[in-house]
């Protein structure tokens, strides 16, 4: 019988209880930020720094500003008539509030509740939008890159044979890896995902949970999310919002464990909101 | 703002299915000793009755629990509750089947002429009330309780060696004691052991409470 050899050394600890979360690089700093709609205020002083390759998730009842949090990270919020914001959002040592929205949005990309690819293009031409919208001409460099981010989207071996069938011809989750998709075409550094699962069904929320855990190794994610076991399978980080406020913020790991805060044990055990 | 939530109910009932157990393991020990120390086999049927009802418990808890989780998905104070059930559901059926085999041992004993019981009536008395007051700890989630509990298991393994030493001694003089000796030291031997398990709830207490995990001495209590 052949000798079994056992492994003694010690067991390296998973990922997530290794992470020394104040060494780790941060991508985005978000200082004092308020924000909120003619008037009303919604966001009331929020600081927040965003750790480079993790995924952060946002929880909180409704109403507690973290859309309107996500939206002001790549200036979405603006463009609401009415709607307010100062504060910093400092992104590689720039205020993202005072820099055009543009260029910002090519570096923070965005996916939606509802999957919204454009209705007129086809699959291919959905994904290189961004590339054309940018004036790359080059049809090599558009079909590497529509490749490169389906890949990237797992959604490459589904439509890799009809790249040039319309994209809202997809399934509800199809077409949401296609906006994911879209939105790495032009290389983000950080991809914000606001409810992307809350239209799907569960296998295709489990896909989309799947692509997440597999693209944070190359940029940052922060998904808001009204779903707190999605909360707490995909992201590394948490941050518990309130009625304007970041009440909490953390590891995953320990948030939905050993909360420190009453008000964020109540929230997450379903004990309001 | 907090509500009240259906699944409070559920937890308090496995809370309270769980004190059910504790308390007849309680009575089991309580019980089992007597036929040791008071030589009065009379209590051995009440005894299994019991670990029976304890058994069936068991098994009760352990569906409960997993019914808890695949519909609640808990987390924080649930999830640690629920957790801690688990271990502490566990421990008490091993204190089940460790009252059986003193009142087993004691209906043996009761055929043999009387042999010097050693510290055991001490030990009955600090592993009694550490069980106790485990139960009290989990039901009140008091920490300072469960704390006192696991300071307390270094007292009942002292009296256990030193049953063992006086036992071995007498066993030397005695040879005709030798099987009598041997069943006191496993008597001494389980009662050391519902300390441990006791010193275990106290510990899934502390984790329950306070979302710390202190076994192994990963912190000093």
């Amino acid at each position: 019988m052949a000798e079994t050899k056992i492994d003694m050394r010690p067991m390296p600890l998973p990922a997530e209880t290794a992470v020394a979360p104040k060494e780790m690089p941060v991508v985005m700093s978000v200082r004092d930020l308020r924000a909120g709609y003619g008037g009303a205020p919604v966001l009331k002083g929020v600081n927040l720094d965003i750790r480079e390759k993790t995924v952060t998730a946002i929880i909180g009842p409704s109403g507690c500003g973290k859309s309107t949090l996500i939206r002001c990270l790549n200036r979405m919020h603006e463009a609401i008539p009415g709607a307010t914001c100062d504060g910093e959002i400092l992104l590689g040592g720039r205020n993202a509030l005072e820099i055009d929205p543009v260029l910002l949005r090519r570096e923070v990309g965005m996916v939606f509740q509802r999957p919204n690819p454009f209705p007129t293009m086809t699959i291919a031409q959905n994904v290189a939008a961004g590339l054309v919208l940018n004036g790359v001409r080059d049809r090599a460099l558009i079909a590497e890159t529509v490749e490169k981010s389906l890949r990237r989207a797992a959604l490459w071996d589904e439509v890799k044979d009809k790249l040039d069938a319309p994209g809202v011809g997809l399934s509800g989750g199809q077409q949401q890896r296609l906006c994911i998709a879209r939105a790495l075409a032009v290389e983000p550094r950080v991809l914000l995902l606001d409810e992307p699962c809350s239209a799907l069904d569960p296998i295709a929320t489990g896909r989309i949970e799947e692509l997440l855990l597999q693209i944070k190794d190359q940029l940052t994610v922060v998904i808001v999310t009204h779903n707190m076991q999605q909360a707490a399978r995909v992201s590394e980080f948490t941050v518990f919002m309130l009625m304007g406020e970041m009440v909490e913020y953390g590891q995953t790991r320990k948030m939905f464990t050993q909360p420190a805060d009453k008000r964020t044990e109540d929230y997450i055990t379903g004990r309001f909101g | 703002m907090t509500m009240k939530r259906h699944f409070d109910t559920d937890l308090e009932d496995l809370r309270g299915r769980l004190l059910r157990m504790g308390s007849l393991c309680e009575e089991m020990v309580h019980y089992a000793v007597k036929v040791v120390v008071d030589r009065d086999d009379s209590h051995l049927s009440k005894v299994q009755d019991w670990e029976r009802q304890v058994n069936a418990l068991h098994i009760e808890i352990d569906e409960v629990c997993l019914r808890l989780i695949a519909l609640h998905q808990p987390a924080a104070g649930d999830l640690r509750l629920i957790a801690a059930a688990i271990k502490i559901n566990s421990d008490l059926e091993r204190v089940g089947d460790q009252a059986v085999n003193i009142a087993e041992t004691g209906v043996y004993l009761l055929k043999e002429p009387k042999i010097k019981l050693g510290d055991i009536p001490r030990m009955v008395e600090v592993a009694a009330g550490m069980l106790k007051d485990a139960l009290d700890a989990f039901s009140r989630g008091d920490v300072e309780l469960a704390r006192d509990v696991i300071k307390r298991d270094d007292e009942e393994d002292r009296l256990k060696s030193q049953t063992f030493n006086e036992l071995v001694t007498l066993m030397q003089r005695d040879a005709s004691a030798i099987q009598r000796g041997m069943d006191i030291i496993l008597v001494a031997r389980n009662l050391e052991r519902i300390a441990d398990h006791a010193t275990n709830v106290a510990e899934d207490v502390i984790f329950m409470v306070l979302g710390k995990d202190i076994r192994h001495s990963a912190e000093k209590i």
